[in-house]
This record gives structure tokens, sequence and C-alpha cells, in this order.
């Protein structure tokens, strides 16, 4: 008998909080981060960056650094006459992009602070490093363009040759696309009877900060260059040395070993990859490069950078009529690989879960001679929730209502699912009257609001706050057939692969690249489920080309609803690929067989064989049907018919100090609707991690330039990551809706937590605050930006500001200013 | 070079170290003790964290020729023939990791802080790994696995004998 047999039936694994297997090795310190890796004759490199924003760089000595002692070569780009390959933009959002190549090392002209200008090589690190203080750079250099709205002018190139600043536009009107009405005459109508609010938001600039700094290892020995790197993309960055440096994709093996988060930062492919293989490769010896912290705050990646202007047209009793967005993207020096198309995947998401019947989307991407931007968590859907959550609290305090009262009078209503969305997009599940209630009652939200009233009441100089978010997010990217359409470089499919091995023992293999997320765990369970073998006879192998051989990674919560899905479906082939051999076996008919908890019967009898017997008798293949091959392995290729658009509600309690601007989270609770759970306490975790994310975008964190170009926010003494004494405990809870789109009924949660968390928490203090005539405070929303606010309250400034769109604009340009929208 | 004698995890080494080694450089470099972590640089991070003589330090902020003549114990150095120990076993009861870089650092920490507390409040767990950072968990499960380990027997101790002194 096998385990399969004596497994009883309701010991179901979906659903479990099973404590995840990646626990072991992490927690004993037995783990394989890319910096822990040593080859013999292993090379270490340093980097020199350009510590100019822009600039020309002029001559380059590396004399005194190939002298020093045990520096084995110091190289310019113009060692490497074939290149080293590039760094691709993947999604160009329109064929005019203008688009600057992006090399991984400058030849001559430096477009941000951080540019790579050469490359040390050395026997250790610190050699390497002390060596790279001696490469004498000489730099001409030129003014710099910084932020988006100079950018906008022209008056300053982040690239000259390129004769503007501005890379794309791009546009969903509902009108034109046919899903609505006219957006302009929609808000006509309201500003002669209705309301408007006119708004500008500015999502300040993010670093994604994984715990786990960058780290590249080239192996250039043997007949495959082998890489292993900090990635959360190791198939798409095979690809993409290969298209980039000529390199036949077959003797290229990507790599990613433990990674230590991500949030999206890692899913570039990266200058620093790029030239660690060319030095491997040049050399004929392993190389390494691990960033330091400084460089990783500088040179990887960025996220946010929008300013949104916003406006909301509706009638007088609060019924939305109009969504119009007008979005500025500060893209940096380059085009990431997705950069210009996270500020356009907020193009569907703007409208959230409101019934908006004329919606328009502009957006705008620029350059400036800062760190590129790409996708931080949440990637373009925190940006959207965060105006449209604050819009809605704009309209509920212009109604008179309670914020929740205005939401739940313009969202969709859980009997009007599967619902269109004004953007085009098909909403397949719901229920948000369901998540509210909850939240609520978890929340305490009437005795909250009494409190608020009390202290309002009696003057206390602690007054409370209550924010509400009641986001919805698309996530599971992608269609490959949409993302055709929007002219991505790659498609949205995921892949698996089950191995039935002798011993009973089950290898899944998945394209996707887990950094965190328990894939390994999560992935065991529903192959325990489905093919009825033990949780821990299951094995999840991901992470390396030559062993999960076709694969798009992990990011834009796709993992477990596009990539898990495929595991479904290799694993539903291995059930029937296996049926004709345990027909065989037991001397039946295929028809006459059942497939239940791991076992083939035959219907009415009490005979039957296991899978995994099934699974020993194919590999001695001693006895098998004439017209089959001996095996039952099996593999899949998912590509989602849709989206998946997880919901919740978020309730956040702030207590803002009027007399010192600071505060302090008091309570949050959120209700999250992700279909069905897989393994709740993984799903609690990535909740967790997510909120803190996007509070810590409410009220701590933000990537500072100076006037120069210098970031000044370059290490974790200014970049401000909250720590447990800035946090508490949330209380977090689900509803479920299942998803229509997959097999399992799931939906994406890994970003869930980050896109809804930030307006929460800033609802929250501006509801502390409202009756000061306070309605906005820019993020983060230190004490100091609060108790600007707090002393500018009521002046005559705020009184006359104007709406965004008037030449003379005074909406909160400034940190801490006070705008006025104009009302109806 | 300077010669240091060290007991790292139990066993003893002398090596011969540049005076401006760190002491995670040379845990990871010339002992091989991955396991230990290099965060940020500047000592914000705690990734490092070790035990030198029973009580915590970040080891990106200790030479190692200070540690010549002490006693080091690492996260590899904390599960005994018997099992994981208490603090261990609460992370992973509890989900207190995700992509597990901090994890050494913070389980370190968090032994420290029921050193000093062997009854902690929720404040006092906080308020003890202000110093480590996880970008991952939102703290949430970190404070109640280290919470839930203080009711743990033997959460405080780790295997090495000087274990307070």
């Amino acid at each position: 008998m096998t385990a399969v047999d004596e497994r009883p039936a309701e010991s179901a694994e979906i659903g479990k909080a099973r404590r995840r297997k990646e626990d072991q090795r992490l927690i004993t310190g037995r783990t394989k981060w890319t910096d822990n890796i040593v080859l013999p004759g292993m090379l270490h490199l340093a980097m020199v960056r350009s510590p100019f924003a822009h600039a020309k760089v002029t001559s380059i000595d590396t004399e005194a650094a190939k002298g020093a002692t045990n520096v084995v070569a110091v190289y310019t780009a113009a060692d490497f006459p074939d290149g080293m390959g590039a760094c691709a933009n993947a999604w160009p959002i329109t064929p005019e992009q203008v688009t600057p190549d992006h090399l991984p090392m400058v030849t001559e002209h430096v477009a941000c602070a951080g540019e790579i200008v050469a490359v040390v090589v050395a026997r250790s690190a610190a050699a390497a490093r002390d060596a790279a203080e001696l490469v004498d750079v000489d730099y001409e250099e030129l003014p710099a363009v910084l932020d988006a709205k100079e950018a906008l002018k022209d008056e300053v190139l982040a690239h000259p040759d390129k004769g503007t600043n501005k890379s794309a536009f791009w546009r969903l009107d509902s009108a034109e696309a046919g899903t609505g009405g006219s957006v302009d005459e929609a808000i006509a109508k309201a500003r002669e009877d209705g309301i408007v609010i006119e708004r500008e938001y500015r999502q300040q600039r993010l670093v994604p900060a994984f715990m786990e700094p960058r780290s590249t290892v080239v192996d250039p020995t043997g007949e495959q260059v082998t890489m292993w790197t900090s990635t959360q993309v190791p198939h798409i960055l095979r690809f993409l040395i290969a298209a980039t440096t000529g390199m036949p994709e077959s003797k290229i093996r990507v790599i990613a070993p433990d990674v230590g988060g991500g949030f999206g930062g890692k899913l570039q492919t990266t200058p620093e990859e790029f030239i660690t293989l060319a030095v491997a490769r040049k050399l004929g010896k392993p190389a390494k490069y691990t960033e330091t912290r400084s460089e990783s705050l500088l040179s990887a990646h960025h996220g946010r950078d929008q300013y949104q202007m916003l406006t909301l047209a509706a009638t007088k009793d609060g019924t939305v009529t109009g969504l119009k967005v007008d979005l500025l993207a500060n893209l940096g020096a380059y085009v990431a690989i997705v950069g210009g198309g996270v500020p356009v995947l907020g193009a569907w998401m703007f409208h959230a879960i409101y019934k908006f019947p004329a919606y328009q989307f502009n957006c705008q991407t620029v350059l400036t001679n800062t760190t590129w931007v790409d996708a931080y968590r949440g990637a373009g859907r925190p940006e959207a929730t965060f105006a449209i959550e604050r819009l809605m609290d704009e309209l509920a305090a212009e109604v008179g209502v309670d914020p929740l009262e205005i939401r739940e009078k313009n969202w969709i209503k859980h009997e009007e699912f599967p619902f269109v969305s004004v953007s085009g997009m098909t909403y397949d599940s719901g229920n948000y009257e369901a998540a509210t209630a909850r939240a609520k009652e978890l929340f305490g939200y009437d005795e909250l609001r009494a409190e608020q009233k009390q202290r309002r009441q009696s003057g206390d100089p602690v007054q409370l706050g209550i924010g509400v978010s009641t986001f919805t997010e698309m996530c599971g990217l992608a269609p490959s057939r949409v993302l055709g359409q929007l002219s991505y470089g790659a498609g949205g499919w995921e892949s698996a692969a089950i191995r039935m091995l002798p011993t009973g023992k089950v290898e899944v293999i998945t394209g996707t690249s887990p950094h965190g997320q328990g894939h390994e765990t999560a992935w065991s369970q529903i192959v325990a489920d489905r093919l009825g073998v033990p949780f821990d006879d299951v094995e999840v192998l991901h992470g390396d080309t030559a062993i999960a051989y076709k694969g798009l990674d992990t990011y834009g919560s796709r993992s477990l609803v596009v990539g898990g899905e495929a595991v479904v479906r290799a694993a539903d082939k291995v059930i029937e690929k296996a049926k004709p051999f345990a027909a065989h076996l037991l001397e039946a008919s295929v028809d006459d067989l059942e497939f239940k908890d791991g076992r083939y019967a035959v219907k009415g009898t009490d005979k039957g064989v296991g899978i995994t017997e099934v699974a020993l008798a194919t590999f001695a293949s001693h006895n098998y049907p004439d017209h089959l091959e001996p095996g039952i392995d099996a593999d899949a290729t998912y590509d989602p018919v849709d989206f998946s658009f997880p919901h919740g509600t978020h309730l956040c309690a702030m207590e803002v100090d009027t007399e010192t601007g600071a505060s302090t989270i008091r309570k949050y609770v959120c209700v999250d609707d992700i279909g069905q759970v897989i393994n709740p306490l993984i799903v609690e975790g990535q909740v967790h991690g997510g909120l803190v994310q996007g509070i810590a975008q409410a009220l701590w964190e933000e990537a500072v330039y100076d006037d120069n170009g210098t970031l000044v926010t370059g290490s974790f003494v200014d970049y401000t990551l909250p720590t447990t004494a800035d946090t508490i405990n949330f209380v977090t809870d689900n509803t479920t809706s299942l998803a229509t789109t997959n097999t399992l009924g799931t939906k994406g949660v890994g970003e869930a937590g980050t896109i809804a968390s930030t307006p929460a928490v800033v609802n929250a203090i501006v509801d502390a605050v409202r009756d000061r005539g306070i309605h906005d405070i820019q993020m983060p929303c230190t004490p100091a930006r609060v108790w600007a606010a707090l002393q500018s309250a009521g002046s005559a400034e705020v009184a006359q500001a104007q709406p965004h769109f008037h030449e003379e604009a005074a909406n909160n340009a400034d940190p801490g200013t006070t705008g006025e929208g104009s009302g109806s | 070079m300077t010669r240091i004698t060290v007991t790292v995890d139990g066993a003893k080494y002398s090596d011969d170290v540049e005076p401006r080694t760190l002491l995670v450089h040379y845990l990871r470099e010339t002992l091989g003790k991955v396991g230990t972590v290099v965060g940020c640089d500047t000592s914000n991070c705690g990734a490092c964290t070790v035990h030198l003589d029973g009580r915590s330090v970040k080891s990106c902020n200790v030479l190692a020729v200070q540690v010549d003549g002490h006693e080091v114990t690492t996260i590899e150095g904390l599960a005994t023939e018997a099992g994981l120990h208490p603090m261990q076993e609460s992370f992973h009861e509890h989900h207190a990791l995700q992509c597990g870089y901090c994890t050494p650092g913070m389980i370190m920490q968090a032994i420290d802080v029921l050193n000093t507390h062997p009854d902690p409040t929720e404040e006092q767990i906080r308020l003890g790994l202000e110093g480590n950072l996880c970008r991952c968990t939102g703290y949430h499960n970190i404070v109640k696995a280290v919470a839930a380990a203080a009711k743990a027997p033997g959460a405080a101790a780790v295997s090495s004998s000087k274990v307070g002194d």
C-alpha cells in the first residue's frame, strides 16, 4: 500500500494553515543567497559610479587602479567593443515612445547619478572597492532635470540628443472606446448643477528596499554560462541576455537561488548583471558582484513618482458621473523594463469599484536625470487606488455624509457581478457589502465615530480620524492576447510540470520564481489535494532555467492565479495520463475507473491502485499497454483568460496630536476578498507585509534628491523603513467570492495590502483635522507636514487656492499646504 | 595582519585577519558562516546580528580583532542535536518570516530581548527589535512569535555555554 491510500479524505490541504516548508533552511542559516556562493578562482567586482546626475565623461584614467595589489583588471565600456548587452524596455506604451538606449556601462553620457562608468575586478571585494577609489574619471557636468513638471517644460533635457523629455502619451477614453460616456460632458454638467471635485495628488518616489542587496555570480567555465542572481525574473533575464548579447539562449543558465525579497525591485534586468556576465566571460573566470546598501538605494529601480491631476464629477446627492485623470509620471533616466507601462496599469483602476458612467485616463511619461522608475509592489494600482479613495472621501465631505455611505451609493452591488467597468474590464466576482460589513464590525466603526465626535467636542489636543479604503485591484498578469494589444513584449502565461518519481515522491516544477511568498508550501498543498499524495511528499522546484525550463516568473500577483492554475492543469494531465496504465494494471476498462484521493478505483468494486503505484509500475515498465509510452509525467502551460480582481475594505483609525503634528496608528482592520485561500497563514503574512509597505508610503518613506540630483536618502539612515516600534498589530479577515476565471477560484493577494492601505491612512489623518479646514496633506504625512498644515489651516491662502488646471494653481505644490478644490 | 583566536558556535578558530576586517566578513568569508548576512552597511538593519559573549551585537559594527578571546554565537549555532531553538520553532510556527533574509539577525536579537525581559510586554518586544528591519512581514507575526517563545521553556538560552553570564 502507498501512503496515498491511508490518507483520510477529510484532510484537504487547500485552506489549511500549513507551516512553511521553506522555513527550515531560513531559520537555521542554511541558506543559499547569491552572495554566499563561492567558486574556485572567483573574482570580485566593484563598480565605479558617476556622482553626477547629468554629465559627459571626458576621460577615465584606470592606471592607478590597475596597478593596485590584487587587482586583476579594470574595464570601461571601451574594453567591450561588441557591447555587453542592454537593459531593455519590454513595454513601449506607444509606437512613438521616446526610449533612450540603456547600456549597462556609460560610454560618454551619464543620465543619472549612480550610472556605472568603470568596473574593477580583484581577488577580493575589499580590494576591488579600494581600487575603485583609484579610478580617476573626469566629468563635464551638465544641467540636470529632476522633477516631472520641470521635465515637461523641455527647458533642461535629460537626454539632449532626444530633443525632448516627453517619452509617451497614452489615453483611455470611455466615449472613444465605447465603454462609457463623455467625461467632458459629465464635468460640464456637474459644473452647472452638481459637484466637481478637483485635486492634485503627489505620489512621492519610493524605493522597494528589499532586504537582500542584489548580487550576481557568473560562472563562465563549462559549456553553459551559469548566472546566479538575486532576481524575481530568471526566465525573462535569460531571454533578454540572449536577445541583447547575441549569446545563444541554450548557452545560458540563470538561477535565482534564495532571493531576499523583491517587491518589484528585482524584476529588472540590471546593468550589474550584464557587466558581471561580460567580465566573467572576458576573463574566463567566475565573477561576483554584490552591491552595498547605498548602491542598492541609488541604482536599483525606484517606484511611484507621479503627479495626479484629478477631476471627479457627481450629482448633488453624491452619485458619481465622471472621472478624469491626468497623470504625469517620472520615468527617471531610462524607460525601464516595464517602467513606461506601470503608470498605465492605473488606467483600468482609477474608477475602482464605482459605477462611473464616463471616464478618461491620460498619462504623460517623462524622462529625468534620476534613477529609473519601475514596478514597486502594486505598480500603478496603489497610485490609482490612492487617488480614487482620497477623492471619494472628499466627495463624502462635500455632500456631508459618511465616507462609507458615499461609497456604498456608488459601488457595484454584489448582485451586479460580473460587471463590465467603464474602462472595459470584466470584474468576475466580488461582494463589497459583505467585506465592508465585516470590517465595520471588527473595527467597531460606530464606537470610534462616537469617540471622534466626543474628542472634537471636548477639544482634545489628540484628535481621532477614521480612514476608509474600499479597494479593488487587477492582478494575475496577464492574458497574453491583452498584453499583445498593449504592445507588451512577452506573453502572460505560466508553466508547470509534474514528475512522478518511482518512490512515490512528486516533483512540481513551476515557472514562477518565489522570493518569500511561500510557493513551495502552497503549491505542495494544491498538488497534495489534486493528486491525493501527502503534503510532505511533494517537492517544489523553481528558479533555475535548467530545471524550470519555461516560465514567466513572479510579479503582479500572478503566481497563484496563473502559475497555480498551470500546476492544477499539469496535475490533471498526470491523472489522465496515468489512467490507462491503472486500467491495464487492474485489468479493467478506463471507463470503469474513477480517481479519488490518489487512487484509481474500479467503480462498484473494492479493486483499485494508487497513482504512486502506477508511477512505480511505469518506472519498471515491465507491464504496460502496447500503445503507450511508459511515463505519466506531464506539463502544462496556462494562459489566463482574464485578470483577477481581489477587493477589500480597509479601515484605519489614526490619532493626530494637533500640538505636535505626530500621528499614531490606533487601529487597523482589513477584510480582503481574495477568493479561495490556499493557506491562510501565508495570506495573512502577505497582507501584513503589504499593509506596512502601504502605510510606510503614507507616513514615512520618500526618496529625496537635492537640487543637483544627488540622492540624499541614500542609506537606511535617511530612507526610513518602518520598524517594530512604528507599527502595530493588525486585524485581518477574509470574505470569499470565488474567482470564476480559474479552477480553484483564487485571486491574487501579494499586493493587496499595499494597494489598499495608503489611502486608508491618509484619509484617517485628514479626517482627524478636516474640521479645521484641512483636506489634504502630502505624503509622507510626517509630523512636520501635519503640523504645517495645522498652522496654515484657515489662512487666506487656503481659501483662495485655485483648482489645478488654472495657471496659478496653488494646490499642494508645497508639502503640507492644503489646496482647496473648487467644489461645486 | 593580526592573529585572533575566537570560539564561534562552539568551535575554536585561530586566524590572521586584516585589522579592518569586520566581524561579519570574518564570519562569512573566513569561516564560511554565511547564515549571518549583510543587509545595510550602516548598522541600521540588524540582519548581521550575532551574540558576543551572550549579548547581541551587529556584527557589521564589530571588528574581528575585537572578538579575540571571546565567544560568538551565530544563527548556525542555535539548533542542537536535540532540535531547533525555541525561538526558531516559534518563528516557524507563527510564520514570522517570508523571504528570510532578516531572519537570522531577527532571531538572534529576539533571544536577546528575552534575556533582558523574560516575560516581555508587547512594547518591550517592539522596542527591543527596533534595530532590526524586516521588509516582508510587517512585523506582526515576528512580535507574535517572540511573545509566544517567551512562554516556551529555554527560549532565552542559546547553546553557547557563556549565555547568561
